[in-house]
């Protein structure tokens, strides 16, 4: 049973000792093969990055959009300072409000750290209305109150028509209204003759005010001056907002003794406030939607990396030729591996590319309607280019180990 | 080239077996040697074990029993890794399909032979397009396969093949897809292959394409039932 040229008892010569090397694929090569592998199945290919470009794009806008938000909660906090405290009278658990005394703005201007101060006392059972003829239940819920001339420079109010009440003395009284209120009573802009009713008095409107962020309570408000509500509207000169500046490494030492040095017979009388702090917590509850958010997009991320290792799986039967082939022109196990691997790395990338693109599109676009500055922060692209990374890895990495396992032979039988 | 002693045959079989899984025995015990320039046809019936037998030689499958030496290696003696590293230099295949990625310029196909071979991506452009040159197709790089006749693709594959110059040719069916005309110019092709040194060994169901080569080594069974042609010696085994 033997033939050709061996023939029995010849020895075989014995085989030289060198062996073979496989030559290792520059980083130029693997990236040219795993990409050629997209390119011939595009329709595909494109389907299943859409996947990970949503994913990544929902991501991506919900952290810009909560970032954004953030970035314009520091500006108007870095605009209107963390320094303001309010003191209010304290409703005791039998609902009567208590009274604050009307020495209580020279004694906290006492305090050593508090640069300013300034009141406003709530006029009870005042109504302002646009003309005589309104009847007297349309009161638009605004409050009237008596104020002092210092309040803007407490409260930093920006002015968005006329200006402020000038000193006592004028030959008229004046008002000037909150941006609620001037909306409500359907004034939008002032002539010398726009005039309002207040009680059963004339007031002439000098002003408008820009909402206040830190004093909200003050957008639907009417303010008088402090003498001029005592002697044409009742009022009894005591304070019920008082509104401070403090230096800010003060101010939770002035904090503490407010309440003592407005009232100091019954400091629990007083509630005091530091308004920042409800912007803060406003965020914060935004926070928990924001989680929301991102889990839902993780979600999405996760149904697009399925769509990847799909894509890969099914990439990988079709190709067992291919495999096959690129075997006997000698890749090697790894080769294989790696080509696979990389083609799902190269997917997903051109997924997370397009989610990255649409996230910073998206909270652009919201963003620019809220008037919000925009901000993606750095660490949401990079996260979100890592996530890909990792969702093509975990992808490609079953379908990439079952291209190399293939026999060849397997493989070129495969067609 | 030459030393004081005669090089080892390129291709040497020492009683080697193939039984896949299931008991089927392709490859019943072949011992055969074949030595560098030299220019083989395998025939047989079909499952006679023709393919079987290739495969073994171009180290795309291990016998179950018996050695495989390749230039020199013996095959058990090399791991997967060692083994990918000699079908990248020494063997080119050529196969009854051609293998040629739709919408795949043909000399970025070809130029793929020598990728595994670690060459550059500049010098694996140029020499796909000399072997294409080398095959006759040196006018048509830039074409697509749905753009060539079934011959002019498997001469592109053969470019591929051959690109980096391999010692051993190993042809599974190459003209079996093809009209008789598109299979001479093949043919032809591994003709001129073969005069230029290149030890080619070529699966064959046309007998008038097996008699066109110097040696012919007839497959029955799994076993070599007739080896014509070695050193002007005509061997006839029945078995
Ligand atoms: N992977 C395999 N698993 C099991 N049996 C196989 C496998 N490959 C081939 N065979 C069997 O081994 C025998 C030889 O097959 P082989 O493909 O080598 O024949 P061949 O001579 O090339 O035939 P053909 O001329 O039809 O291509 C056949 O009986 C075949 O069914
Ligand atoms: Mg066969």
């Amino acid at each position: 049973m033997r033939s050709g040229t061996v023939r029995p008892g010849r020895r075989l010569p014995a085989p030289a000792r060198r062996s073979p090397r496989p030559a290792r694929l520059g980083a130029g090569d693997v990236i040219r093969v795993g990409a050629a592998g997209l390119r011939a199945r595009r329709m595909r290919v494109g389907l299943s990055a859409l996947g990970i470009t949503i994913g990544i794009a929902a991501m991506i806008s919900v952290v810009g959009i909560s970032a954004s938000s953030r970035a314009d909660l520091d500006r108007k906090l870095a605009r209107l300072g963390t320094n303001m405290l309010t003191a209010a009278p304290a409703k005791s658990p039998d609902g009567t409000v208590a009274t604050l005394p009307d020495t209580a703005v020279d004694m906290v201007a006492r305090i050593r750290p508090v640069d300013s101060v300034s009141a406003i006392g709530r006029i009870p059972d005042v109504s302002i209305y646009r003309s005589e003829y309104i009847p007297a239940a349309e009161t638009n819920s605004i409050a009237v109150y008596a104020t002092r001339l210092d309040l803007p420079g407490t409260i930093r109010y920006t002015i968005t028509a006329g200006g402020w009440l000038s000193q006592p003395g004028v030959r008229f009284p004046t008002v000037v209204l909150g941006a609620s209120a001037a909306q409500s009573l359907g004034i939008d802009h002032l002539t010398p003759q726009t005039q309002v009713v207040i009680g059963r008095l004339r007031f002439t409107v000098v002003g408008i005010l820009a909402p206040a962020p830190l004093a909200p309570e003050l957008d639907l408000a009417a303010f008088v001056g402090w003498s001029t509500a005592q002697r044409y509207l009742g009022f009894d000169g005591h304070p019920t907002n008082i509104y401070t500046r403090v230096r800010s490494e003060s101010v939770v030492a002035v904090r503490g003794v407010l309440g003592r040095t407005i009232d100091p017979a019954e400091p629990y009388n007083v509630r005091v406030t530091r308004p920042s702090d409800l912007l803060v917590a406003q965020a914060m509850t935004d926070t928990t939607f924001t989680g929301l958010m991102l889990g839902l997009g993780a979600v999405a991320l996760l149904v697009g990396g399925i769509g990847v290792a799909n894509t890969m799986v099914i990439s990988v039967l079709e190709r067992r030729a291919e495999i096959g082939l690129r075997r006997a022109l000698g890749a090697t196990r790894g080769q294989i591996r790696l080509q696979f691997l990389v083609e799902s790395l190269l997917l997903s990338a051109l997924g997370g590319v397009g989610g990255v693109l649409f996230g910073i599109l998206a909270t652009t676009g919201y963003v620019a309607t809220r008037h919000w500055p925009v901000y993606v922060p750095p660490w949401a692209t990079l996260g979100g280019f890592a996530a890909t990374v990792g969702v093509g890895a975990v992808a490609g990495l079953y379908p990439a180990m079952r291209a190399a396992r293939l026999a060849p032979t397997q493989a070129l039988a495969g067609m | 080239m030459s030393g004081p002693q005669r090089r080892p045959p390129l291709v040497v079989l020492e009683d080697v077996t193939r039984e896949y899984p299931g008991g089927v025995r392709a490859v019943a015990g072949v011992t055969l040697a074949i030595e560098r320039g030299d220019a083989v046809a395998i025939v047989g019936r079909s499952g006679s074990g023709k393919s079987s037998l290739l495969n073994l030689i171009g180290t795309l499958d291990r016998p179950t029993t018996g050695r495989v030496h390749i230039d020199g290696c013996s095959v058990a003696d090399l791991t997967d890794r060692q083994l990918s590293a000699l079908r990248a230099r020494t063997i080119g295949f050529v196969f009854q399909q051609f293998h040629l990625t739709p919408g795949v310029p043909i000399s970025e196909a070809v130029a793929d032979g020598l990728l595994y071979a670690g060459v550059g991506v500049r010098d694996r452009r140029r020499r796909a397009a000399e072997s294409l040159q080398r095959v006759g197709l040196g006018h048509r790089l830039h074409h697509r396969p749905h753009e060539l006749s079934g011959g002019e693709q498997q001469r592109a594959a053969i470019a591929r093949a051959v690109i980096g110059n391999p010692a051993l040719l190993l042809a599974d069916e190459p003209t079996g897809n093809l009209d008789s005309a598109s299979g001479a110019a093949v043919m032809e092709v591994l003709g001129q292959l073969n005069d230029s040194g290149t030890t080619i060994v070529l699966i064959t169901h046309d007998r008038e394409v097996a008699t066109r080569l110097h040696r012919q080594v007839e497959i029955a069974d799994g076993v070599v039932r007739a080896d014509r042609g070695v050193a002007g010696v005509e061997t006839e085994v029945i078995a």
